[in-house]
């Protein structure tokens, strides 16, 4: 097992969930496919959905729901089968 | 009016703060934790706190714009655009608060924000709206009849939707018949409701507003402005006046939006919203804008008049001090609206320190903004960072000055839209006048496609 880091591919601020009345879009232990959405940057008005970008599972949750994150910042981290 | 509360950051609460001074009226700058140093805050005579800087937590919270203003001694509050500007109940908090609001009544914006309702009154001022069934239509045969009386190309639109989903055009009755039961079916299992609402589809349409101020009494227009030129639905370019229009459509579309205006018995600066058919010159009330606009400055370079100061003698209770004969227009002015995002990287906006910034000056340019250097452009706000507006006694002039114009701006530390607002100036179609409200996406498609922008 290798760990894949999921990167914000722009500054802004980050969201868990598609809006505050949802649930998250993945919780940890939950298993992804590499195109699922697992969350959002929001910059200027614009939502940028990030996505997995590997198969794997849900570890951990690097940034917290609502940060201020930077472009390159690790959001989420996950379990890849290498 | 002693002390204005502006409800509003960046450009366009600048250009608030000069206009109240001006008139010799004392201001008060709200401003989020993210907004501390930013120019609204500096330029003010007072500035309040509101609250982190998410806007959500901040400038869209009415209660704390509202003890903000009480707290500051304000008597007024003017809302800008975006925000909170048509929010009827913001606008009825702070009547509640004794303070006096910057715009029209909250029943008005009520009225007015409701599509439906503003189709109605539109219709009682005789106002044409684009033809189309007023109430959903349930099936094939309805929509059948419907369509024979709005002619075709047809819109067809879930009833119970929104945001765009679920529309299609469709050319004639054949494929009406076709693909009624489809798009009924997928809105019924979207929205839980199959029916739908027809509407004319405009193939070449042009984006034209008249601006209008209305002291409650009489109303008056002041020119139209042309702003077709949208990507996403954003606009991009404005001018005034329109280059799509002549003066029978110039003459007949000013008179609805002033008739439209006494029907509601306006009182502020607004805007009536028309979506101009190129191909047979009808044009059809669209919305009515209850605020200033982005785009407001065109106007008041082509006549002379400073809208936010009328926006502010009408909310002080005075009547319209200008008559509709003493209204001229002379030459023209564009507007191109600078926003920090990077045109060759599908728009991605690009927050930032500015740490260089030079503004176009000279004559008859004039630069509408919030930054300076070290100003930080924030992800939380919108990424509008100038708007550089231009006048030239005819076109051709307004256009060669833009080019100047922009050559000079320089922005340093974010990227910004500036380069493609010059290349827009290269384009024939936009040197000609000869485009619609879908030429400026399609002109970006071929260029991303010609790897103009790698």
């Amino acid at each position: 097992m290798t760990r894949h880091e999921v990167l914000s591919p722009i500054p802004g601020v980050f969201y868990r969930k598609p809006d505050p009345d949802s649930p998250d879009y993945v919780k940890p232990g939950q298993h992804v496919s590499a195109g699922d959405t697992v969350g959002l940057v929001e910059v200027m008005k614009s939502f940028y959905p990030v996505e997995a970008g590997a198969e794997g599972t849900v570890v951990d949750f690097a940034a917290e729901g609502e940060s201020v994150v930077e472009a390159g910042q690790v959001l989420v981290v996950l379990e890849v089968e290498s | 009016m002693k002390r204005l509360l502006i409800a509003n950051r960046g450009e366009i609460a600048v250009r608030i703060i000069r206009a109240a001074r001006d008139l010799g009226i004392e201001t008060v700058a709200v401003a989020s934790d993210a907004d501390r140093h930013a120019q609204h805050a500096l330029l003010a005579d007072t500035v309040v706190n509101i609250g982190p800087a998410p806007a959500t937590k901040s400038y869209l919270v009415p209660e704390a714009i509202v003890s903000a203003a009480r707290d500051s001694g304000a008597d007024a509050v003017h809302p800008g655009y975006g925000f909170l500007s048509e929010r009827a109940a913001f606008a009825a908090a702070v009547a509640d608060a004794g303070l006096t609001f910057v715009g029209p009544d909250a029943d008005v914006i009520e009225q007015m924000g409701d599509k439906v309702r503003a189709r109605q009154v539109a219709a009682a001022a005789g106002v044409p709206t684009v033809p189309g069934t007023p109430d959903g239509v349930a099936d094939v045969a309805a929509s059948v009849a419907a369509a024979r009386e709005t002619g075709y190309p047809v819109m067809l639109k879930a009833a119970a939707g929104g945001g765009g989903r679920g529309i299609r055009v469709v050319a004639d009755e054949a494929e009406l018949v076709a693909a009624f039961p489809q798009a009924s079916g997928e809105a019924a299992s979207a929205f839980g409701d199959g029916r739908m609402y027809l509407e004319r589809f405009v193939r070449n349409a042009r984006h034209v507003e008249v601006q209008v101020l209305g002291d409650g009494t009489d109303a008056i227009h002041v020119f139209e402005r042309e702003c077709s030129l949208q990507r996403r639905r954003q606009k991009v370019v404005e001018e005034a006046p329109s280059p799509g229009i002549d003066e029978r459509i110039r003459a007949e579309m000013t008179a609805a939006a002033v008739r439209l205006c006494r029907q509601v018995g306006y009182r502020s600066a607004g805007t009536c919203e028309f979506l101009v058919d190129d191909e047979t010159g009808e044009f059809f009330f669209i919305e009515m804008n209850t605020r200033i606009q982005v785009e407001h400055p065109v106007t008041e370079l082509i006549t002379g008049i400073d809208l936010v100061a009328e926006q502010l003698r009408i909310a002080a209770g005075e009547e319209l001090g200008i008559r509709q004969s003493d209204v001229t227009a002379r030459g023209h002015a564009v507007e191109f609206r600078v926003c920090a995002e990077n045109p060759d990287k599908n728009f991605m906006p690009g927050p930032g320190r500015i740490a260089h910034v030079h503004l176009p000056g000279g004559p008859w340019v004039r630069t509408d903004t919030w930054l300076a250097p070290g100003s930080q452009v924030s992800p939380y706000y919108d990424s509008l960072v100038a708007k550089v507006v231009v006048w030239g006694h005819d076109r051709a002039t307004a256009l060669a000055r833009s080019r100047r114009a922009l050559s000079e701006l320089v922005i340093d530390g974010v990227p910004s839209t500036t380069s493609l607002l010059l290349e827009l100036l290269d384009e024939p179609w936009f040197a000609d006048g000869s485009f619609g409200t879908g030429t400026l996406e399609q002109w970006l498609a071929q260029r991303a496609a010609t790897g103009v922008s790698a």
